[in-house]
């Protein structure tokens, strides 16, 4: 079917213009397919992501430390809600982007499918992937769709907050003994290089990145958010004097930015078709907790339904 | 954070194990709750489980100091929540039990609640102003934490057929632990005439009501049986306790004497 060419005009006008684009308002079918697919996504990204730290909240070593880890997954799950609430804007409900996530139709962020081995995964999480995840979220408080750029900028707050935290376990722990230090490079080994590919596959290979470019969903391409990443974090890793895990990796005058050395991409794909190292495990927990769940949103519908008709006797 | 209040040595002595139950019981329960984070039935639920939690663990942290301030050993509110072993917890049995399904969480959380609520409105008018400070401060959330589990318990009471069987499987499982948060022991009867803490047999009727109208509401029944079980309060506990702590003091056993 042809768009309406006055539609499609006013639409790629006011895109143009960087005016939002709100629900009611005319848009393509493929951009409505893609925000849906980008936000319910991201808010896959928030829920699983809540797993892998939670794992670490019974085992946090002090109150405070527990206190605030509780509170961050907590926050993962307030911004699912923001994002799942955006999404259902564009005509697609909870219920269904739920199902499409169990079924693996939906794909979420592939750096939860990496497993956290000590509690300096706690610190790396924080400083390195929510680092990242500000790198790409920062820019989508301008996207062009009204409701997801409304939702990033309260997500992005909270995120710089988490980033703080977990650079501050990182601190703790460098600082702290030889045990503890030798957990933290370890942790920062260990998620180095699946945070670089958290930018996605290379421009040249990334189906999606020119349109969403065009409609201003996307802001910055694939590997220059992952240089700026880069070079965010080199200094931030030299000041905590932990090694980063690329021998490649070096300051080029030339550029004004790191080289750094080539990403494992098989790596990448396997993770993305469901064969990194907690894939299964994730998703089972997420279909595991929405089906022992399900006797309890069936009371809450049946007793809502019961208060109903007596209210209205 | 606070002044030490001087007291007799023996008042003193009961005074700290009282505070050592309030803070047990807050962490232990916020422990298991905070368990939920990630895997519960709805996500809005998720999160309010993680406020309850996250609430307990703030008012454990406050009872806490107050012990070490009381104890005057110089502790850390983190030497006692991850230094102490099963033994010398003092938390009340009901919130070390497993969570089981959300049913039997919110349950627990309901039989906890109402006497926390009460217990915790008496505990404003103590003789010991830090104790009467963290009671008004914790009163407000338990207040809010009461609405919640009793709507939930009347919620899965009288929903659905299967959610009212669970209810009654949870009441049966969670009915004997109940007797012990109304029960003073030797500590308590101690403070009561000292007048810092309030007599725990008034609060019983108050929970009493409590629970009836809310089952009475949920369609549930109060089972008949009377027999309880008790330990908590003087450090003998289910064999839950030791499995929770194993996992929850790892870090703190495993690597001694650090900064986290």
């Amino acid at each position: 079917m042809v768009a309406h060419p006055d539609l499609q005009t006013q639409f790629d006008l006011r895109v143009a213009e960087d005016q939002r684009i709100e629900p009611k308002d005319w848009m393509p079918e493929p951009y409505r397919r893609t925000l849906v697919r980008q936000i319910s996504q991201h808010a896959h990204s928030e829920i699983v992501g809540m797993l892998p730290e939670g794992n670490w909240i019974t085992r946090a070593p002090s109150l405070r430390r527990k206190a605030v880890l509780l509170a961050k997954v907590q926050d993962e799950a307030g911004h699912g809600l923001y994002l799942y609430s955006a999404a259902e804007t564009l005509g697609t409900s909870r219920e269904q982007m739920i199902d499409d996530l169990h079924s693996g139709k939906a794909k979420y962020s592939s750096i939860f499918n990496y497993p956290t081995l000590s509690w300096a995964d706690m610190g790396a999480i924080g400083w390195l992937v929510d680092g990242a995840a500000i790198m790409n979220q920062v820019p989508l408080c301008r996207t062009s769709y009204g409701p997801y750029a409304r939702a990033m900028v309260r997500i992005c707050k909270e995120e710089s907050f988490h980033q703080r935290q977990g650079y501050e376990i990182m601190m703790t722990l460098a600082k702290g003994s030889e045990a503890q230090r030798a957990m933290a490079q370890d942790a920062l080994n260990r998620w180095w290089w699946p945070v670089l590919m958290m930018f996605g596959p290379k421009d040249d290979e990334s189906p999606n990145t020119a349109l969403s470019m065009q409609w201003k969903i996307k802001r910055f391409t694939n590997d220059e958010l992952r240089q700026k990443f880069v070079d965010a974090t080199v200094p931030q890793a030299e000041y905590l004097n932990l090694s980063i895990p690329d021998p490649d990796l070096k300051w080029n005058e030339a550029r004004g930015h790191y080289d750094f050395g080539p990403i494992n991409w098989d790596e990448f794909w396997e993770v993305v078709k469901g064969n990194g190292p907690c894939n299964r495990q994730r998703l089972e927990a997420r279909r595991k907790a929405h089906e022992e769940g399900e006797w309890v949103r069936e009371a809450a519908i049946a007793y809502a339904i019961k208060r109903k008709m007596k209210s209205e006797k | 954070m606070f002044e030490a209040n001087h007291y007799p040595e023996e008042v003193n002595v009961a005074l700290s194990d009282f505070l050592l139950r309030m803070a047990d019981t807050s962490l232990v329960l916020g422990h298991r709750l905070s368990e939920w984070c990630g895997h519960g039935p709805i996500l809005e639920q998720d999160i309010a489980m993680s406020n309850l939690a996250l609430d307990l663990i703030g008012q454990a942290r406050n009872w806490y100091q107050l012990a070490a301030t009381q104890l005057g050993q110089g502790q850390s509110e983190d030497d006692l929540a991850y230094l102490r072993d099963a033994g010398q917890y003092r938390n009340l049995l009901l919130v070390e039990l497993p969570n089981g399904d959300f049913g039997q969480t919110v349950l627990r959380q309901f039989f906890f609640d109402a006497y926390h609520f009460h217990y915790l409105q008496a505990l404003t008018e103590s003789g010991d102003e830090n104790v009467a400070n963290i009671a008004v401060k914790s009163l407000k959330e338990a207040t809010y934490h009461l609405k919640w589990s009793s709507e939930w318990v009347i919620r899965l009471g009288d929903g659905t057929e299967e959610s009212h069987r669970r209810m009654e499987n949870a009441l049966r499982e969670l009915w004997e632990f109940t007797g012990e948060l109304t029960t003073p022991n030797a500590s308590d009867q101690l403070l009561t005439i000292m007048g810092l803490t309030p007599d725990l047999n008034l609060i019983r009727p108050l929970w009493e009501q409590e629970v009836q109208v809310v089952l009475a509401e949920s369609t549930l029944e109060i089972p008949n049986r009377s027999w309880m079980q008790k330990g908590g309060k003087n450090g003998v506990h289910t064999e839950h306790l030791g499995f929770l702590l194993a996992e929850m003091q790892f870090l703190q056993r495993a690597y001694p004497n650090c900064e986290w």
